[in-house]
């Protein structure tokens, strides 16, 4: 690891983000799952588009374990453009010019809304493991406080991948009669024990670097970089395939014609992870990341209604649009199939393609037209279902 | 299931399959129908549009899906063959075979899942039994191959082949009860109700039944 050095510090984002806050006082906290009431709390997002004057075109985007609010604007840390505007923009699937576009930071996120690197209004220092545990639900019941707050009843669309799937389940589970139509993609009603134990890995790596310090190192000036950059590497495996990194990288070496019988970044893999983990330690919190990727461990629908996921959305009037992909094995079909087979069950309305493609579980960000064609559909129909098409 | 279609079925003046408005006809309004095999998502909307059915699909190819996505439907991609199974009873007033149980590895499985999960079944399918192709078999001694059934022996996806008289049989053996039999002819009218069996399995190019849990 000896090629990680540690990144300049970012401009915090934690308290005061370049975005839209909404705030809550004390009088109005967050009632989370581990049964500790946040506040006062707040939550980022960003807009785009306008809302009609029925309130009828809102459609939520829901992120990713890393993702943020800036899912189709330049990212204001990273100055990169937005984490998903192959889906989200003028006239794609989830077409800006005509829907109102919402996407929040998560609670337990690192850029804007609160979490574990924000202040702690009763000590003035950052919650770190301070903060209670977050949950699914947790997240989505804040986005509901924020749609609230935005005056609008019923979201047309809840749209997301991967843990941002996992809200757009538990959106339509919770708040069946606010969620007109939902497009989880590649994702799982709960998180699998080989997911939660990547995770572990992930999180004992942060916590084995001596910086962490306890989860206490912004307030004793250390950074748990390198623990974060080996956690991030790791996942990022886990989001590709063995095919995908095969095209990419296969054996090649890296900027060398041989090995040189050292541990320095020989081949090209090596030095795409190295990069993917000192670039992501830029940008993310190391407590944010426990947080958050332990909330996906937590999240199993089905137990929430008595093991049985059909119950979590019977009588359920939502459009349902399921997505996965042939070779994502983070998330494998085999999930997204168990989600089909319970909302069946449930007598829901739901739709069900399983695109095409080497990618592995990435493949939900990137160019992959099958699941435009599928979700602009999908999409589509429903507006004109809904009257705002 | 879509490349089952074994007949051009001829249509009507709107450009609705013929076979498709006789199924639409035995569909009473307002209920809950799932297709399986449902192609480009034309039958469903039919229903929909016509007897404002509460409708779902099922459909192999990712093609299909896409198209019906599009259409509004909603529509799994999956496999009548294995995805069946994974349906509660009773889930559906009519769950609709439309040309697909001769494409399919085990018919009668299919058919006493159809059964199972609607609380009746719609199957239509090509008759094997018809005279154009038992001529076809009696004196040039080759499998049947024209423009209604244009696939080679050998990558046919049609892989059970049967006759009206057959699928009366089958119907018996799964404790089927048949409601509304009708054999459609070349041109896609139904044959004479007066006539026996004997002539619809002779003069129907095809088959279609509405069956009920006996």
């Amino acid at each position: 690891m000896s090629s990680i050095s540690l990144p300049p510090e970012p401009r915090s984002q934690v308290d005061d983000p370049s975005s839209l806050v909404a705030r809550f006082g004390a009088d109005e906290p967050l009632m989370m799952d581990a049964g500790i009431p946040l506040g006062p709390w707040q939550i980022a997002y960003q807009t785009y588009g306008r809302l009609n004057a029925d309130k009828t075109n809102a459609v939520l985007i829901c992120h990713a374990l890393t993702g943020d609010q800036h899912v189709a604007n330049v990212s204001p840390v990273t100055g990169k453009p937005g984490w998903w505007t192959t889906m989200v923009g003028p006239g794609k699937p989830v077409d800006t010019d005509r829907f109102f576009v919402i996407c929040a930071n998560v609670i337990g996120g690192c850029m804007g809304t609160t979490g574990p690197a924000s202040t702690d209004p009763a000590t003035g220092r950052p919650y770190a493991l301070d903060f209670p545990v977050v949950t699914i639900r947790d997240m989505v019941r804040a986005q509901a406080a924020l749609i609230d707050r935005l005056g609008i009843e019923t979201l047309f669309c809840v749209v997301g991948g991967s843990m941002g799937g996992m809200q757009v389940l538990q959106w339509a589970a919770s708040y069946p009669d606010r969620v007109f139509s939902a497009l989880p993609i590649a994702t799982a009603a709960r998180h699998s024990a080989q997911n939660i134990a990547f995770h572990e890995v992930g999180r004992q790596a942060v916590m084995a670097d001596p910086d962490w310090r306890g989860g206490r190192y912004l307030v004793e000036g250390t950074r748990p970089a390198k623990g974060l950059a080996v956690a991030r590497m790791g996942a990022h495996i886990t989001y590709l395939s063995e095919m995908a990194l095969h095209r990419k990288f296969g054996r090649n070496y890296q900027d060398r014609n041989a090995p040189t019988f050292s541990f320095d970044a020989d081949f090209q893999i090596e030095s795409y992870l190295r990069y993917q983990g000192v670039s992501f330690v830029e940008r993310f919190d190391a407590n944010s990341y426990l947080y958050v990727t332990r909330a996906m461990d937590y999240f199993d629908l089905a137990a929430e209604h008595g093991g049985s996921l059909a119950k979590a959305f019977k009588g359920s009037a939502t459009r349902f649009c399921v997505i996965s992909f042939t070779s994502d094995w983070l998330f494998p079909t085999s999930d997204s199939r168990a989600i089909v087979h319970a909302l069946n069950a449930a007598a829901a309305s739901v739709g069900f393609v399983e695109v095409e493609s080497d990618k592995g579980h990435d493949a939900f960000l990137l160019d992959e037209p099958e699941m435009f064609a599928a979700a602009k559909g999908f999409i589509d129909a429903a507006a004109r279902v809904r009257g705002i098409a | 299931m879509t490349a089952t279609a074994l007949l051009t079925p001829t249509e009507d003046h709107a450009g609705h399959r013929l076979d498709f408005l006789l199924v639409t006809d035995m569909v009473e309004p307002g209920s809950r129908v799932l297709d399986v095999g449902c192609g480009d998502g034309s039958l469903l909307a039919l229903l929909r549009d016509r007897r404002g059915v509460d409708g779902r699909g099922i459909e192999l190819s990712r093609e299909g899906v896409n198209t019906c996505l599009a259409k509004g439907l909603p529509v799994i991609q999956g496999d009548a063959d294995t995805d069946l199974s994974d349906y509660p009873d009773d889930a559906f007033d009519y769950v609709i075979l439309s040309q697909t149980i001769q494409a399919t590895r085990q018919p009668k499985v299919v058919l006493e899942n159809l059964l199972r999960i609607g609380r009746r079944a719609i199957v239509s399918f090509p008759n094997f039994g018809h005279w154009s192709v038992r001529l076809d078999l009696f004196l040039r001694g080759r499998m049947p191959v024209t423009r209604n059934m244009p696939y080679s022996w050998y990558d046919t996806p049609n892989i059970h082949f049967c006759t009206i008289r057959d699928f009366v049989e089958l119907c018996g053996e799964v404790g089927a009860e048949m409601e509304k039999a009708v054999a459609l002819d070349a041109g896609g009218s139904p044959v004479r109700v007066t006539l026996p069996w004997w002539a619809w399995n002779l003069l129907g190019q095809q088959g279609v039944f509405l069956l009920k849990r006996r």
